[in-house]
């Protein structure tokens, strides 16, 4: 036999992840941030509308059974009964996300510091990474950008006002003349194509990127500014130009949390994606209360290619899903 | 008409774009926190060679292009059109300069090639890692030196002219490697 059995990536690589873990687990405890476990096979999962899912069907029940694509409903089931703040170390599975930055199943830490805003939840995150990321040349003092200030630099286009034929124009002349047949009049999706062709690979070159006051088109889970009604409570973490962290001061509020859930349930039937019904529990949660948290997820994996400076997600998993 | 998902992507598949057949050279899955998913594509036109790039819908489908690679053997040159033959079938293809381009410089009457056929028309020719040709022009008065310096100009008989060593004589058959059109040895006769 020449089937290929063996690992991946390399022990030390092993060795490191686990290194890793241990390290996230001492600052958390440190932290008196306390260590939960959520289901990976859920009744219900998010409606996010550009998410496809993994089933697996429970014989019991005669039912399918989604597996997490991320633990973030389970864990504000628990801040709701009161718990405290709360961290996770879990696996969570995206279907069809395959490529050099994604494996369909990965590791993610997610947590919730309870009472924290935004920049309090920046402050925390840049206390638990910079230890790991004495990377060369790299400065511990971390970079935290508006999304419209950072746009506006690379694209020259305001990120808050959305003008098409502008943005059409800054497309065309970088280089991406398809943009506006993908695009066309939908001003998130123009956003996340600029944002992911031209900005992105610039973020956290000399230091870790926290990129903060989202528009408030890509509110995903984030509450509405208070002041500013342009703009959403959300940070996402960059280094080296990879995305590696999503967080939120989280939304609190049930009926815009339904509001949220009918609108990604509408884009989903647009776009031809499973239907996914609201997670009930999770807003009967919401309903019964939320304390004021900021929570994020970041992406393990991405986080160990960065330390050791591997260019593939495959480099850095004992086994991937082509030898799974 | 056959087409693939951007989920199928890789390496040497042959897409249309544009109207014209391209290969894919790297496919990358991009995707922006929670948002939509792209496939960021590497592509060589097949027709001229150019490497470009380009963003697909990740999921969206892109018609395949009928292109296929054939050895074949290298008939004659009309004036206008070069012939190429199928030894299996005797199918006989006319490619015009435009598909044949600079692998002319290496096409010697007879020898194997490989034709690539889009929707069975010859678009472009590659002619094997190595050829033997014979030299129809040099300065033979550049004579002594055994090996190594300089060298000189040496004119093929296809037309292609290559830098030689000094020893090289009118007459001799040499082996080019076709992808660097340099010079590699003097062949056994």
């Amino acid at each position: 036999m020449s089937l290929n059995w063996q690992a991946s990536c390399s022990l030390a690589l092993i060795q490191l992840r686990a290194k890793l873990l241990h390290e996230i687990r001492a600052y958390f405890y440190v932290n008196n941030v306390l260590e939960v476990e959520t289901p990976l096979l859920c009744q219900s999962t998010g409606t996010d509308p550009y998410l496809d899912y993994f089933t697996s069907h429970y014989s019991i029940l005669e039912r399918d059974y989604y597996l997490q694509s991320s633990p973030e409903f389970a864990m504000k089931r628990l801040l709701a009964t009161g718990i405290g703040s709360i961290y996770q170390i879990t696996k969570a599975f995206r279907n069809g996300e395959s490529g050099r930055y994604h494996n369909p199943e990965f590791t993610m830490l997610e947590w919730y510091r309870v009472g924290f805003d935004l920049q309090q939840l920046m402050n925390d995150v840049e206390q638990l990474l910079n230890p790991f990321l004495m990377v060369e040349n790299f400065s511990e003092k971390a970079e935290r950008i508006a999304y419209a200030d950072i746009f506006k630099k690379h694209t020259g286009l305001n990120a808050l006002q959305f003008d098409v034929s502008e943005y059409q124009a800054c497309a065309e002349s970088l280089g991406f003349p398809e943009a506006s047949l993908l695009c066309a009049l939908d001003h998130a999706a123009w956003l996340d194509f600029l944002f992911s062709h031209v900005v992105q690979q610039h973020l956290g070159q000399a230091s870790l990127c926290m990129v903060f006051d989202y528009p408030a088109c890509l509110p995903s889970l984030a509450r509405m500014k208070l002041d500013n009604a342009l703009l959403v409570e959300r940070v996402e973490l960059f280094i080296q130009g990879i995305e590696i962290g999503n967080g939120f001061f989280e939304l609190t509020d049930v009926d815009e949390q339904i509001r949220r859930f009918d609108q990604d349930i509408m884009d989903r039937k647009n776009n031809g994606a499973v239907k996914i019904d609201k997670d009930e529990r999770f807003l009967a949660a919401l309903q019964s209360g939320l304390p004021d948290c900021s929570g994020i997820a970041i992406g393990i994996d991405r986080l160990l290619m960065i330390i050791s400076q591997k260019s593939a997600i495959d480099e850095v998993l004992a086994f991937t899903i082509k030898n799974a | 008409m056959a087409s693939y998902s951007t989920s199928e992507f890789k390496a040497g598949m042959k897409i249309m774009m544009d109207s014209d057949p391209c290969a894919i050279i790297e496919n990358e899955f991009v995707k922006p926190g929670k948002g939509q998913a792209f496939s960021r594509v590497k592509i060589r036109n097949l027709k001229n060679g150019r490497v470009i790039e380009r963003t697909f819908k990740s999921g969206e489908s892109v018609e395949a292009a009928d292109v296929v690679d054939v050895d074949m053997q290298y008939l004659y040159h009309d004036g206008e059109f070069f012939h190429f033959m199928q030894p299996e079938s005797f199918e006989q293809f006319q490619a015009d300069e435009n598909a044949v381009g600079d692998s002319k410089l290496w096409l010697k009457d007879q020898a194997m090639c490989i034709v690539t056929l889009w929707n069975n028309a010859p678009i472009s020719i590659t002619p094997p890692n190595f050829v033997e040709l014979e030299v129809t022009d040099t300065d033979p008065g550049l004579k002594g030196d055994t090996s190594g310096g300089g060298g000189k100009p040496a004119t093929l008989e296809t037309g292609a002219v290559v830098r030689v060593p000094l020893f090289v004589q009118i007459g001799e058959l040499l082996k080019i490697d076709t992808r660097t059109g340099e010079y590699v040895s003097r062949a056994k006769a």
